[in-house]
């Protein structure tokens, strides 16, 4: 079994609130850095860890904080980023809902790290009763001194709000978060500048995912060379992988970087196997946006080498054979799934999240849907699917953000890996809903 | 008619205001967008947006451009209950287009229609992050999880007799409701 | 002062110019086409992606080349900076995919369009686009919106640059109109539908680059190349009074701002020049007004 961090003492009965959670060691990260550092040492033992942001793009959270402009006389603001909207990815959800103090005081560490005064949580809106879960554990630090002015007796005060969203997959996008939490549309911002120089209100800013956070306290506590002895190499430490689809055990892992892939799948520790007693016929290793992978190709790599959990290992192969880790989303489809329908709904969703700010994602992500649900629904014609493939380079690498890749990817992944199923739907759109078919229309258990 | 928050209410805006810099309390309009939705029917007419508007010193287009934005928040009226059913990727894989389906059936009506009682909107949305407890439904603040035919009785006949309401948050309701969480020892 | 390589040509321009404005001070003709940039209006550009470049090389500092290409209107100078526009392969199929994606949901009903003839977006499919589109699905529509008896919206034929948004924001008192919806439903509107009237919103006329946002009092009166710019100007509490009337003998069509070499309005007019003084002795008449000379309007005209 993989050792905790995230999930210390999760399963202990009312870990959620504040005298249990501080009788097993919790906010002792918090005393420790305000009495015993300086914020720049807490920037230290955090770049030492090697934690890389756990929201999906996997920089290195040391790193991003130190392009936090120090300099600069205004005011200096720390947002977590719980927009968690990805699909196939329920951890943050899962991590706030059962150990909410870890955030809270991942989020005091972090912003006396980083000098601020005033720190954000900007969750999804569809979760206010999580929102008001947080608020009230925040006010439960607040009544023990660890929130509000004088932390601890020191001179380092914090305000921490908890903002909620209103429904918008790309105010997962750090600069559309931002303007969302200015109260404007979710528009993503054109960079430069960054963030760090000029990002909520124009101040110098830094966006956490809620994981990345949740990881500091541990960090502070235990150093960060103790954190990087975790995991292997340049994944360092433990992720939450957030497992759904066709497996015995859906639900929020937290694993030691390395695991191999195979033992993730078939281990009752984790997901126990494909359910119903069927093969593993694909997974999505990072969340939707992320290449879809053939099951000899998430278990072992092109050359043959088992896969592990790990950001090196699963981009093993580049996009022709490899995939991401992403933010941990892991869904596994077993021989039963149709990989058309499944990429349709994809594109569907990208479409229905695209802000429509710039004119390739805009166009492009509704172009594709439409597509693919003519393939989808018989109406399919040989061309179309190199007319996705087309589309899909149109869109890539043009836009605003990375919603327009996380558009393209999946799609274009799908076709790599199972063109055939594809050219099946267009060559017989009689037989689409044929039991026989890959595809079987979807009941319940 | 010009809606008006209770005083409560706008006690509680005064306070989100002091959240935010002073000159920065746009910033409160999507939270506050929620309140009036809650307050005023269930949704935002375009009288509500006005007056969220005059509330937080905006021209009324500045409430409208976000409102229309994001997905949470209705522009027309809705039945008492609004069933928000994921349709994304690995809630399909677990059925979710089976439940929609037996929901229409169930309720006699399609996607984005009321029932003749006022009761029940069905809408489908986007992933909600319970893609381990899919399929899945969100009524109010309610994730109902693990969705199947039988759970979907209920929770239509416990939200009908006023058993269950929806602004109490998901653990409330342990029998009903499951977090995601509970399906790892 | 920085230097920068645009295609092999080098120039000088001033610290914190944009690639797009350096390429158009090198040659207004062969610079990147832009839709959605102004360079009269704060924070526009950056949507479009039309003039995206390939900046090979960031500064002799940094000679890596940028990961992805870059928009030229919102991308800044550095000294040492090298970019490839038109020579780029690269460049030019990203351009040609934008103008297919821009084109896609658009009408094409430029015979019935009083933007024609001077239309940024049929300029802009005749010199980057390609000759086909694999595009067969149905296009988008929108329902009517009346805004008022001087500015005819045709949200079908918006391409969403914003420019509108932004004429709104910064030169009129209180903005009425603003983007609705997300996504490919996004819309320009008012919500609720009412006139948008102040005395500079005849404005969002002369940014738009389509013919989504057209002078009302001028509708399918002429097809501007049948009328003569000519610039003129009057003595005006509100503006500068500088403006180009459109003729057809001695009657007035329309009223519209002057335009730089790359088709941008360089001074912003008041609604009563636009719309209440259509009569010539109102005016001081200059002379033709200046039409590129590859535009449509430029047959039959001499321009000063």
């Amino acid at each position: 079994m993989s050792r905790k961090i995230l999930l210390e003492n999760g399963d202990i009965s009312g870990i959620d609130q504040f005298d249990i959670y501080r009788q097993h060691g919790g906010y002792q990260s918090v005393e420790k850095a305000i009495k015993t550092m300086t914020p720049l040492e807490v920037v230290d033992e955090v770049k030492k860890s090697g934690l890389r942001g756990r929201g999906g793009a996997g920089f290195s959270t040391g790193m991003k904080w130190s392009f936090l402009d120090r300099k600069s006389d205004k005011p200096r603001y720390l947002v977590c980023n719980a927009d968690e909207s990805e699909p196939g990815t329920f951890k943050d959800r899962y991590l706030m809902e059962k150990i909410p103090h870890r955030l809270i005081e991942g989020m005091i560490v972090s912003s006396y790290a980083l000098g601020a005064s005033r720190a954000y949580i900007y969750i999804r809106g569809e979760l206010m009763w999580l929102a008001k879960r947080l608020e009230n554990a925040i006010g439960e630090a607040k009544a023990h001194g660890l929130l509000g002015d004088n932390i601890l007796g020191s001179d380092y005060s914090l305000d921490l709000v908890v903002h909620p969203g209103g429904g918008a997959y790309i105010c997962g996008e750090e600069s559309a978060l931002l303007e969302s939490l200015e109260g404007k549309r979710g528009y993503p911002r054109l960079k430069p500048p960054f963030p760090a120089i000029s990002g909520l209100y124009g101040c110098p800013t830094v966006i956490n995912n809620v994981e990345s956070i949740a990881a500091v306290p541990w960090i502070v506590t235990h150093g960060g060379e103790e954190y990087s002895k975790i995991g292997i190499e340049k994944s360092s430490g433990t992720k939450l992988i957030s497992a759904s689809g066709h497996i015995n055990r859906p639900g929020v892992y937290e694993i030691e970087l390395g695991l191999p892939v195979e033992e993730f799948i078939y281990s009752d520790a984790y997901c126990g196997g494909i359910r119903n007693g069927r093969t593993l016929k694909a997974v999505v290793a990072g969340g939707s946006s992320v290449p879809i992978l053939p099951a000899e190709l998430i278990l072992r790599t092109a050359a043959g080498i088992p896969r592990l959990m790990t950001y090196e290992s699963l981009s093993d192969g580049g996009f022709q054979t490899g995939t991401m880790l992403g933010s941990g989303g892991f869904i596994v489809m077993d021989d039963t799934t149709c990989i058309v329908r499944n990429t349709w709904n994809f594109a569907r969703f990208y479409h229905h999240e695209s802000c429509g700010q710039c004119s390739p994602c805009r166009e492009g992500t509704g172009w594709m849907e439409k597509v693919l649900h003519r393939i989808e629904h018989g109406h399919g014609t040989p061309k179309d699917i190199d007319l996705l493939v087309d589309i899909a380079k149109k869109i890539e690498g043009k836009t605003i953000c990375a919603l327009g890749d996380a558009a393209a990817w999946p799609i274009a992944s799908a076709i790599r890996h199972f063109r055939h199923e594809f050219e099946y739907h267009i060559a017989h759109p009689d037989k689409i809903t044929d039991p026989d078919h890959v595809y079987q229309p979807m009941g319940t258990k | 008619m010009t809606p008006q928050f209770s005083s409560q209410t706008l006690s509680n805006i005064e306070i989100l205001k002091t959240r935010y810099p002073v000159e920065q309390s746009k910033s409160a309009l999507l939270p506050i967008l929620h309140m009036a939705q809650a307050e005023f029917g269930g949704y935002l007419s375009r009288e509500s947006m006005d007056y969220v508007a005059s509330l937080l010193n905006l021209q009324p287009i500045e409430v409208y451009e976000v409102a229309t934005f994001y997905t949470m928040f209705h522009l027309k009226p809705t039945g008492k209950y609004v069933l928000e059913v994921c349709r994304t990727g690995p809630c399909a894989l677990s059925g979710a287009e089976h439940i929609v389906d037996y929901l229409k059936q169930k309720l006699g009506v399609d996607l984005n229609q009321t029932t003749p009682d006022g009761l029940f909107t069905i809408k489908e949305v986007e992933c909600l992050a319970s893609c381990g407890s899919g399929p899945v439904l969100q009524v109010g603040e309610c994730y109902v999880e693990n969705l199947t035919d039988q759970r979907v009785d209920s929770m239509l006949a416990a939200l009908k007799s006023g058993e269950l309401s929806d602004n109490e948050p998901t653990p409330a309701h342990s029998i009903l409701f499951r977090t995601c969480g509970d399906k790892q020892s | 002062m920085v230097k920068i390589t645009i295609d092999g040509i080098e120039i000088e321009v001033a610290a914190g110019t944009t690639i797009l404005d350096a390429a158009r001070q090198i040659n207004p003709e062969t610079a990147p086409p832009a839709m959605c940039f102004h360079s009269k209006l704060e924070g526009s550009g950056g949507k479009c992606r039309t003039c995206l470049v390939k900046v090979t090389k960031t500064s002799p500092s940094n000679p890596r080349p940028m990961p992805k290409l870059a928009p030229s209107c919102r991308t800044f100078v550095e000294d040492g900076m090298e970019v490839e526009n038109n020579r780029s392969e690269e460049v030019l199929e990203a351009r040609k995919g934008v103008v297919e994606l821009l084109l896609i949901n658009h009408p094409l009903d430029c015979p019935i369009c009083d933007q024609a003839g001077e239309c940024d977006l049929q300029n802009l499919a005749f010199e980057h686009g390609a000759e086909t589109t694999d595009y067969q699905e149905e296009r988008r529509r929108f329902p009517a919106k009346a805004i008022g008896d001087l500015i005819q919206l045709q949200m079908n034929r918006c391409i969403l640059c914003f420019r509108c948004v932004y004429v709104a924001d910064q030169l009129t008192d209180g903005r009425h109109h603003g983007v609705l919806g997300r996504g490919d439903s996004s819309e320009i509107g008012t919500y609720i539908e009412a006139a948008i009237d102040n005395d500079f919103s005849g404005n969002m006329i002369d940014v738009c680059p389509v013919g989504a946002l057209t002078d009302r009092t001028f509708r399918f009166k002429s097809r501007v190349w049948f009328s003569k710019p000519m610039a003129a100007h009057r003595t005006c509490e509100k503006c500068c009074g500088n403006a180009v009337l459109w003729l057809k003998g001695n009657e007035i069509l329309r009223v519209s701002g002057r335009r730089n070499d790359v088709g941008e309005v360089t001074e912003f007019i008041c609604n009563t020049c636009r719309f209440d003084t259509k009569s010539l002795h109102l005016w001081e008449v200059e002379g033709p007004a200046r039409i590129s000379r590859d535009s449509v309007i430029s047959q039959n005209h001499t321009p000063s």
